[in-house]
C-alpha cells in the first residue's frame, strides 16, 4: 500500500484527536500543555503532508513552515511552562480546577 | 343771629361724657371726687341745657340747626349736626334735671357698694348718649347715640355683674332691643338712599322737610315703620317688651333713670322727631304707619297694666307701669297728638323718677326685699317716702287738678276722642287709667298700709340725700301741672310752636269729670279689693287661672324662649353642624376623591407598570445568572466547547458541500 | 423717593436674614427693630404719596422675564398704601402678643415681606410670586408651632389655598395666550370690553374666582379657616385674620372686578348670595362655638362676608348710582382696615387669657369682671368694637357698606343685617359666659393687665375709638382711588 494523502490526514486527525482530548481531559497543566504540543505536531503533520501531496512538490514551503511551527510551539511551550510556574507560585496548584479567574 | 349755644350744643353730651371718662381714668378709688365729679358734671349740663332752653322761647316754633361734615367718602360727604327746637330743649332740661336728682339719690343708695365710682361713670355716660340721641339733626348720629344709649344700659343692668340674673337681664335687653334696632338702621339706610341725606333739618333739604319728603314718596311708610320698630324696642312696646321688666335687675337709680328719665322715652322721642315720616300723605290724620303705632300702642298699654295687677315685686309693678304708660305715649302719637304724647313723656319722667326712687328708698330700708308681700305699713316707718311715693301714685293714676299726669292724660284721651279712624282707642285709653288707678292702689295698700310684715318691720326712714331729691321730684310733679292745663297750655303750645294763650274758662272741661270718674272708680275698686288683703291675692283667689296667666307675664317669655330663641339657637347649630358636616364634609369628600385616584393611579403603578418593569429586570437578572452559569472560568470547558463547536461546523459543512 | 417700595420689601427680608444669625433672645428685639424700619419706610411712603392723584404713584418698573410678560412691576394706589400700613401695624402687634424664638421671628418676617409685596406688585407674576411666598411661611408657622392638631390644620389650610392659587395661576396663563400680557393695568384695560371670549372666560373666571373665595374665604370655602386660625398660634392668628385674608378681598378688588365685569354681573345674585350666606351662616355658626379662637375665626368669616357684600353689590347690578357705589367700596376699604385691628385685637385678648388659664373654652371662666376689671373692659371694647357699636371702628365701614348695597340690592342686604344681630348675639354670650356670674375657682389667682400688656392694648383701643369717631385720616388714603375705581365700574 503507497503513502496517500488520506492516510497522513488520517494519523494527523488521531493525533490531533487524542492531543485534544489530552488538552480537555487532564486536570495537570503540564499534561494540558503536552496536549497541545501533540495538537500542533498533527497540525505540522498536514503541511507536510498537504505540501508533498500538493501542486507544487519541488520547493520546500511546507516544510519551512513546519520548521516555523516546531520554533514557534518551542517558544510557546516555554512560555507555557513559564506561566504554569507563575501560577504554581500564585495558587500553589497546577491542577486547572481550582483556576476559576474567568468565571462570570 | 344764631346763639352761642347752638354751635356749642355739643357741650352738653360732652361733659358728661367727659365726666365719665375721667372717672374711669383717674377717680376709680376715691369714692367722693368721683361722685362729686359726676354731679358737677351733671349740674354743668343742666346749666347748658338751661342756656339752651332761653333762646328757645324767643318766638313760638323757633329752631336753630348746626350741621357740619363728618367725613366725605368718594365724592360726598357725611353731615351731621344737632338741631335745637323745643322739643330738644324742653328733653334736655328734663333729662338733665332728673338725672341730677338720680344721680344724688344714689349717693345714698350705692353708699355700700364696692364700684361705688364706676357706677357714676357709667351714669355719666348714660346720660352723656341720652343727651347725644336728643339733639341729633341727623339719624345717623341720633342712631350713634341710640347705640351708646343701648351699651350704657347694658352695662347698668348688668352692674351687679356677679348676679346671672342680672347679667342675663342686661344681655335680654341689649339683644332685645339691638332686634329693633336692625329695623331701625334698614330704615335709615332706605331713607338715606332715597332722600340723599339723613339731615332732618337743612334749610329746606332735610329728610324731614318738603324736598326730603317729596323724594321719599310712597316708601315713607315702609320707613316710617321701620324706623318705629327701632322705638318699638327702645321704649318697650308689644312685642319687644319682654327685657323691661327683667331690666330691673340693675340697681334701682339706674331703672329711675332708664324707665324713667331717658331711655325708654327714646323711642317715643324718635318717632316725634321724625313724625314728619309718619304723616306723609295723611288722610284725617290717618297714615298706614300711624295706624301700626295707635294700634301697637294700645295693645301695649292694655297688656302691661293687666300684667302690673299681678306682679309682686315692687319694681317690676313700676316696670309694666312705664310699659303701659309708653304705650299710652304711642297711641297720643298715633292719633296725631304729638304734643300731648311729649307733655306725657315730660310728666311720666319726673313722676316715674319719683315712683322709681321711693321704691329704691323703700328696698334699701327694707334691705333689700322687693316682694310687696312682705311689707306693710311703711306710712308710719317712712313718712317722707309715703308722701312723696303717694304723690307719684296720684300724678301717675291721673288724680284731676293738682297732679301733672292727670292733664298730660287727659290731653291724651282728648286726642284719642278726636280720631277720625276708630273710637275704640279712647275706650281702651280709659279702660286703662281705671287700670293703672287700680294696681296702683294696690301697690300703696300692700306697701304702706297695714301693719308691717317681715320685711318691713324693720325699715326706717332712709337718709337726707335719697329723701330730698324724692321731695323735689314730688314738687316737680305737682308744680309741673302749670303749664299742662288747658287754660294755660304753656307746654303744649310751646312744643306745638303756637303763640301761648290764657283762657281760664278752659279748664273745665267735660273731660275732666269723665277721668275724675275713672281714676276715683279705680282707687275705690282697688282700695275695696285690697283692703283687707291677705297673702294671698284677692284676684288670685276669684279667678286664679287668670291670675297666673298675668302672673306669667301672659307667657310671653316663655314663648319667644320656645320659638324665636330656641329656633335661631337651633339655627346656630345647625348651621354649625352643616360647616362640620356637610361643607367640610364635601371637601372631605373631594379630597378623598383625589385620594382614590392617588390610589388607584399607585395601584396600577404598582400592580401594572411596576410589575412589567420589574419582571422584565429580574428576567434579564435569571437569564444573566443562568447564563453566566456557563462561565464555569475553567479553560478547558471553554476549549470543549470550541472543540464541539469545530466539530459541528465540521458536520455541517460536510453536510452542505 | 424711587426705589421706596423696594426697599420695603427687602427690609423684612433682611430683618429674617439678621434673625437667622442672632442669638435666640435677641429675635424678638430684632424683629421689632425691623418693623421699626418698615413702619419708617410705609410713612415716607405715605409722605411721597399724592392722595389727591388716580392711578398708580411711585412705580419702578425693571424687565425681568420679557419671554414670558414677567416685569418686576411695583406701586402704590390708595388700596395698596392702605394695605401696607395694616400690615405695618399688625406685624409688631402680633411680635409683640407672644414669645417669638429665631425661626418664629425669620419665617413671620418672611411673610411680611411677602405681603408687602402682594399689596404692591402689579404684575401678575411678580404678584404671584409674592402671594405664593406667604403662604409657605403660614404653613410652617402654624406647622411647627402651633396647637393642637396643627399638623391636620396646616395641611389642610396649605393644600385649600394651594389648590385656589394652581387654579388661578391656570387662569392666568390661559389669559397671558390670549392678550399676551400680565400687567394688571393692561388687563382691565382690556377687561371693560371683555377679556375673554366664549367658555374660557368663563374657565378664566372659574379659576381666579376659586383661588381668591379661599382665600378671603368665602361661603363655602371656608371651612379651612377654623381649623387652621385654631390651630395656628396666637401672633400668626393675628396675622392671618388681620392681613392675609385681605390678600383675598384685595385680589377680589384688583383682579377679578375689573377683568371680568360682565361674567359678574351675570352671576350677580347667586355672589351677592354667597356673600349673604357667609355673613348669616358664619355668625350663626360661632354663636355655636365654645372654643373661643374658633368663635373669633367664625367671626372673621362674618366680617370679611361684609366686605365680598360690598364688593358685589358694587359690580353686579345693572343700574349702579355713583354715589352708593362709593359708599358701598369706601365701606369695603374701611371695613379691611377696621376688621384687621379688630380680630387681631380680638385674638390677642383670647391669646391673654389662655395664657393665664391655659384653656381657652367658653365655659373655662367665669366672673372675671371681679378679678381682672382692666382685662374685661378693654377686652370689652375690643369686643363691641367688633360687633358694629358706633363710635367704634367697626361701625363706620359697615354703615357705609350697607349704606351703599342696600340700594344696589335690597335684599341681600336687608337679610344681611341679621349677622349684626347674631355678631351681638356671639359676643354678648361671650361676655356673659366670661366677665359675670360667681369668680370661677380656676381663674381666682389671675394676673389682671400687666404693664407690658397695656402697652399694647391702650394704643390699640385708642386707634379703634379713633378710627370709629373721626375716621377722615383714613378716607384720605384711599378716596381717590374709589372714585377712580367707581369710574371704572360704572
Amino acid at each position: 500500500m503507497s503513502p496517500t494523502l488520506s492516510l497522513f490526514l488520517i494519523i494527523s486527525a488521531a493525533l490531533f484527536s487524542i492531543g485534544l482530548l489530552a488538552a480537555l481531559s487532564r486536570r495537570h497543566a503540564i499534561f494540558i500543555l503536552i496536549g497541545i504540543e501533540l495538537m500542533l505536531a498533527a497540525a505540522n503533520l498536514n503541511f507536510i503532508a498537504f505540501w508533498r501531496f500538493g501542486p507544487q512538490p519541488q520547493s520546500p514551503t511546507g516544510v519551512m513552515v513546519a520548521i516555523f511551527s516546531i520554533a514557534i510551539a518551542a517558544a510557546e511551550a516555554a512560555v507555557g511552562l513559564a506561566l504554569v510556574i507563575a501560577v504554581y507560585r500564585h495558587y500553589r496548584t497546577t491542577s486547572v480546577d481550582k483556576l476559576d479567574q474567568l468565571k462570570g | 343771629m344764631t346763639p352761642w349755644i347752638v354751635t356749642n350744643l355739643w357741650l352738653i353730651p360732652a361733659v358728661p361724657l367727659a365726666v365719665s371718662l375721667l372717672i374711669l381714668a383717674f377717680a376709680k378709688s376715691r369714692r367722693r371726687p368721683g361722685a362729686a365729679l359726676a354731679i358737677i358734671g351733671q349740674l354743668a349740663a343742666f346749666t347748658l341745657a338751661v342756656i339752651a332752653f332761653l333762646p328757645t322761647l324767643e318766638q313760638p316754633g323757633w329752631r336753630a340747626v348746626h350741621n357740619f361734615t363728618w367725613f366725605t367718602f368718594g365724592e360726598q360727604a357725611l353731615r351731621i349736626g344737632w338741631v335745637l327746637d323745643p322739643l330738644t330743649a324742653a328733653m334736655m332740661v328734663m333729662i338733665t334735671f332728673v338725672g341730677l336728682w338720680i344721680f344724688i339719690f344714689s349717693i345714698g343708695y350705692m353708699a355700700d357698694d364696692k364700684n361705688f365710682t364706676r357706677f357714676f361713670a357709667y351714669l355719666s355716660f348714660f346720660s352723656a348718649a341720652m343727651l347725644g340721641v336728643v339733639i341729633a339733626n341727623n339719624l345717623l348720629l341720633l342712631f350713634v347715640c341710640w347705640e351708646l344709649v343701648g351699651l350704657a344700659s347694658y352695662l347698668l343692668i348688668g352692674f351687679w355683674i356677679h348676679k346671672p340674673s342680672a347679667a342675663a337681664a342686661a344681655k335680654k335687653a341689649f339683644i332685645t332691643t339691638r332686634l329693633g334696632d336692625l329695623g331701625l338702621f334698614l330704615g335709615m339706610l332706605w331713607l338715606y338712599s332715597s332722600s340723599g341725606t339723613l339731615l332732618f333739618y337743612d334749610g329746606g333739604n332735610g329728610c324731614l322737610e318738603k324736598a326730603g319728603l317729596l323724594a321719599l314718596g310712597a316708601s315713607a311708610t315702609f320707613v316710617a315703620l321701620l324706623i318705629f320698630s327701632g322705638a318699638v324696642g327702645k321704649s318697650g312696646q308689644f312685642p319687644l317688651h319682654v327685657w323691661l321688666p327683667d331690666a330691673m335687675e340693675g340697681p334701682t337709680p339706674v331703672s329711675a333713670l332708664i324707665h324713667a328719665a331717658t331711655m325708654v322715652a327714646a323711642g317715643v322721642f324718635l318717632v316725634a322727631r321724625v313724625y314728619p315720616l309718619f304723616s306723609l300723605g295723611e288722610i284725617d290724620g290717618v297714615t298706614p304707619s300711624l295706624l301700626v303705632v295707635v294700634w301697637i300702642g294700645v295693645i301695649t298699654a292694655l297688656m302691661a297694666s293687666l300684667i302690673a295687677l299681678a306682679q309682686s315685686d315692687i319694681k317690676r309693678i313700676l316696670a309694666y307701669s312705664t310699659v303701659s304708660q309708653l304705650g299710652l305715649m304711642m297711641v297720643s302719637l298715633g292719633v296725631g297728638g304729638v304734643a300731648a304724647g311729649i307733655m306725657h313723656l315730660l310728666a311720666h319722667g319726673f313722676f316715674k323718677a319719683l315712683l322709681f326712687l321711693g321704691s329704691g328708698s323703700v328696698i334699701h330700708g327694707c334691705h333689700h326685699e322687693q316682694d310687696i308681700r312682705t311689707m306693710g305699713g311703711l306710712r308710719r316707718l317712712m313718712p317722707i317716702t309715703f308722701v312723696t311715693y303717694a304723690i307719684g301714685m296720684m300724678t301717675l293714676s291721673g288724680v284731676p287738678l293738682f297732679f301733672s299726669g292727670a292733664w298730660s292724660k287727659e290731653e291724651i284721651l282728648h286726642a284719642t276722642l278726636h280720631w277720625s279712624r276708630s273710637p275704640v282707642p279712647h275706650y281702651l285709653m280709659m279702660a286703662g287709667v281705671v287700670l293703672t288707678a287700680l294696681y296702683m292702689t294696690r301697690q300703696m295698700i300692700y306697701v304702706f298700709f297695714g301693719n308691717p310684715r317681715a320685711a318691713s318691720a324693720p325699715a326706717h326712714e332712709s337718709q337726707s340725700v335719697m329723701t330730698v331729691p324724692l321731695i323735689v321730684l314730688a314738687l316737680c310733679s305737682i308744680g309741673l301741672s302749670v303749664v299742662l292745663t288747658p287754660a294755660w297750655p304753656w307746654l303744649h303750645d310751646y312744643l306745638n310752636g303756637e303763640a301761648v294763650h290764657f283762657d281760664m274758662g278752659q279748664l273745665i272741661q267735660p273731660m275732666l269729670f269723665v277721668s275724675f270718674a275713672l281714676v276715683a272708680a279705680g282707687i275705690g275698686l282697688g282700695v275695696l279689693c285690697y283692703r283687707k288683703a291677705g297673702p294671698i291675692d284677692p284676684l288670685a283667689q276669684t279667678v286664679p287661672a287668670f291670675f297666673r296667666f298675668l302672673e306669667r307675664k301672659m307667657w310671653v317669655d316663655e314663648l319667644y324662649a320656645n320659638t324665636v330663641v330656641a329656633g335661631s339657637a337651633m339655627f346656630s347649630r345647625v348651621s354649625d353642624w352643616m360647616d362640620r358636616r356637610v361643607w367640610d364634609g364635601l371637601v372631605r369628600g373631594v379630597a378623598g376623591i383625589g385620594q382614590l385616584f392617588g390610589i388607584f393611579s399607585t395601584t396600577v403603578d404598582e400592580r401594572g407598570i411596576n410589575a412589567g418593569v420589574d419582571e422584565s429586570a429580574s428576567g434579564t437578572r435569571g437569564l444573566g445568572r443562568f447564563m453566566s452559569g456557563w462561565h464555569s472560568g475553567q479553560v478547558q470547558t471553554y476549549m470543549g466547547a470550541v472543540a464541539v463547536g469545530m466539530v459541528a461546523l465540521l458536520i455541517l459543512y460536510a453536510w452542505l458541500a | 423717593m424711587a426705589g421706596l417700595i423696594t426697599a420695603l420689601i427687602l427690609l423684612p427680608i433682611a430683618g429674617a436674614l439678621f434673625v437667622g444669625v442672632a442669638r435666640q433672645n435677641y429675635a424678638r428685639g430684632i424683629a421689632l427693630g425691623f418693623n421699626v424700619l418698615t413702619a419708617i419706610a410705609a410713612f415716607a411712603l405715605w409722605r411721597d404719596f399724592d392722595t389727591a392723584a388716580t392711578g398708580l404713584q411711585l412705580v419702578e418698573r425693571h424687565a425681568w422675564i420679557p419671554a414670558i410678560g414677567a416685569e418686576y412691576l411695583v406701586g402704590i394706589d390708595g388700596l395698596s398704601l392702605l394695605l401696607v400700613f395694616l400690615t405695618s401695624l399688625i406685624f409688631p402687634f402680633a411680635f409683640l402678643a407672644q414669645r417669638a424664638g429665631r425661626g418664629f421671628c425669620a419665617l413671620m418676617l418672611l411673610m411680611q415681606a411677602a405681603l408687602y409685596g402682594t399689596f404692591t406688585a402689579q404684575n401678575f407674576v411678580l404678584w404671584f410670586l409674592f402671594y405664593e411666598m406667604s403662604l409657605i411661611p403660614a404653613f410652617l408657622l402654624i406647622k411647627i408651632w402651633g396647637g393642637e392638631n396643627r399638623d391636620r390644620a396646616a395641611t389642610k389650610f396649605f393644600v385649600y389655598t394651594f389648590l385656589g392659587s394652581v387654579a388661578m395661576l391656570l387662569s392666568f396663563l390661559g389669559i397671558y395666550f390670549a392678550r399676551g400680557t400680565f400687567d394688571f393695568a393692561a388687563l382691565a384695560n382690556f377687561g371693560k370690553t371683555g377679556l375673554l371670549t366664549g367658555n374660557m372666560a368663563w374657565l378664566a373666571f372659574a379659576g381666579i374666582f376659586l383661588g381668591l373665595a379661599v382665600k378671603v374665604p368665602l361661603f363655602p370655602f371656608h371651612t379651612w379657616l377654623p381649623d387652621a386660625y385654631e390651630s395656628a398660634p396666637v401672633g400668626v392668628s393675628m396675622v392671618l385674620t388681620g392681613v392675609l385674608s385681605k390678600m383675598g378681598v384685595y385680589g377680589f378688588v384688583r383682579l377679578l372686578l375689573p377683568l371680568f365685569p360682565r361674567e359678574i354681573q351675570i352671576l350677580g345674585p347667586w355672589l351677592l348670595g354667597l356673600a349673604v350666606c357667609s355673613i348669616v351662616f358664619s355668625s350663626l355658626a360661632a354663636w355655636a362655638q365654645t372654643d373661643l379662637k374658633r368663635m373669633v375665626a367664625y367671626l372673621s368669616i362674618n366680617h370679611l362676608g361684609y366686605c365680598m357684600l360690598g364688593l358685589f353689590a358694587v359690580t353686579a347690578p345693572i343700574a349702579r348710582p355713583l354715589a352708593e357705589m362709593q359708599a358701598a367700596l369706601s365701606g369695603v376699604f374701611m371695613q379691611i382696615v377696621s376688621h384687621g385691628i379688630t380680630a387681631a385685637a380680638l385674638f390677642y385678648y383670647v391669646g391673654l387669657l389662655e395664657q393665664r388659664r391655659g384653656l381657652r373654652g367658653i365655659n373655662d371662666f367665669g366672673g372675671l369682671m371681679q378679678r381682672t376689671p382692666l382685662l374685661c373692659g378693654w377686652m370689652s371694647v375690643a369686643m363691641f368694637s367688633s360687633l358694629g357699636l358706633p363710635a367704634l371702628n367697626g361701625f363706620i365701614g359697615e354703615f357705609l357698606i350697607f349704606k351703599g348695597s342696600f340700594p344696589l340690592a335690597p335684599w341681600p342686604t336687608a337679610v344681611a343685617t341679621l349677622g349684626l344681630l347674631f355678631t351681638a348675639i356671639v359676643f354678648l354670650r361671650a361676655m356673659q359666659a366670661l366677665f359675670s356670674g360667681p369668680l370661677a375657682e380656676s381663674c381666682s389667682a389671675f394676673p389682671d393687665l400687666k404693664r407690658s400688656e397695656k402697652l399694647i392694648v391702650v394704643p390699640v383701643t385708642l386707634l379703634m375709638f379713633a378710627l370709629g369717631i373721626a375716621p377722615q385720616f383714613v378716607f384720605n388714603i384711599f378716596n381717590a382711588t374709589v372714585i377712580q375705581m367707581t369710574r371704572l365700574f360704572a
